[in-house]
């Protein structure tokens, strides 16, 4: 029987929301006083949602012991006490949510106990951002 | 159609272990949830039916009748119980959070009138929990 299991994770970090495409003038109009020029801070939930069988000796879809391991390394290490526009993957991209949701997922793609099939991003409690399973969110990983 | 949502909880006792394994394997792949003692869960249940709006009532299905078959098919069975000791699926198969939201839903499948059972939600604690959409 196939089941889906979501784990919920928590992490804080800075940003700031800045285009280099953009003068100063437009990215200040584009994104407000999220271009405040030092930056500003969330904690944001990370809610990971794999499926599977159910695997009848174990009674689980994974064993969440790894899902945390992995999420340890690959979310937590990563991103907590960060700011997020000093890290690699938002050299070249804006450090909004969207793209943060989808650096996310590309990650746990490399998660092989179980399928992913979503990763929803609160950054506060009004704004969430999901990013899901469907044809051609392969990131070239096959 | 439309998709109605109703949440009930219950507070169990449990604890993690297969027979056919050894108390050290038990132990490396359950880590405390082997603990033979038990341990328990404030579970969070929601239970989602789907159906069209009857036109004389608005429902999709009354509610109050949702909350006594909710009440009767899981609430009574599994609140302040052991599940391993108490609730009969348990006897074999291990009480997971997966394993609570697939005995739920066939505890509720054939029960809904009116409507179409579509998930089965068990929180475990607030940042975990399991669907079921009936897969087999």
């Amino acid at each position: 029987m196939k089941a889906h299991l979501s784990r919920r994770y928590h992490f804080s970090a800075s940003h700031r929301l800045n285009s280099e495409v953009y003068d100063a003038e437009r990215n200040r109009e584009v994104f407000g006083k999220c271009n405040n020029p030092h930056g500003h801070g969330h904690n944001y939930t990370v809610q990971i949602t794999v499926s599977g069988e159910v695997d009848p000796e174990t009674g689980m879809v994974c064993n969440l012991a790894e899902l945390d391991a992995f999420a340890q390394v690959n979310l937590m290490d990563r991103f907590d006490h960060t700011n997020l526009n000093m890290l690699d993957c938002f050299r070249e991209s804006v450090s909004t949510t969207e793209n943060l949701t989808m650096e996310i997922y590309r990650s746990f793609r490399g998660f092989t106990a179980a399928h992913l099939e979503r990763v929803h991003v609160e950054e506060t409690s009004n704004n969430s951002f999901d990013y899901a399973d469907d044809k051609g969110n392969d990131f070239g990983l096959g | 159609m439309i998709l109605l949502t109703r949440k009930a909880e219950f507070s169990s006792a449990h604890f993690y272990w297969n027979d056919a394994w050894s108390d050290e394997e038990n132990r490396r792949v359950f880590g405390k949830c082997a603990n033979r003692n038990g341990h328990g869960h404030n579970y969070t249940l929601e239970v989602t039916v789907a159906g069209e709006v009857d036109p004389v009532s608005g429902f999709v299905v009354d509610l109050k009748q949702l909350k006594e078959i909710l009440e009767r098919e899981v609430v009574s069975v599994y609140d302040h119980r052991h599940l391993n000791l108490e609730v009969p699926e348990f006897a074999k198969a291990i009480p997971t959070t997966e394993n609570i939201a697939i005995a739920i839903w066939q505890r509720l499948e054939d029960k809904i009138p009116n409507a179409k059972l579509h998930r089965v939600r068990v929180y475990e604690i607030p940042d975990l929990f399991a669907d079921y959409y009936g897969e087999r």
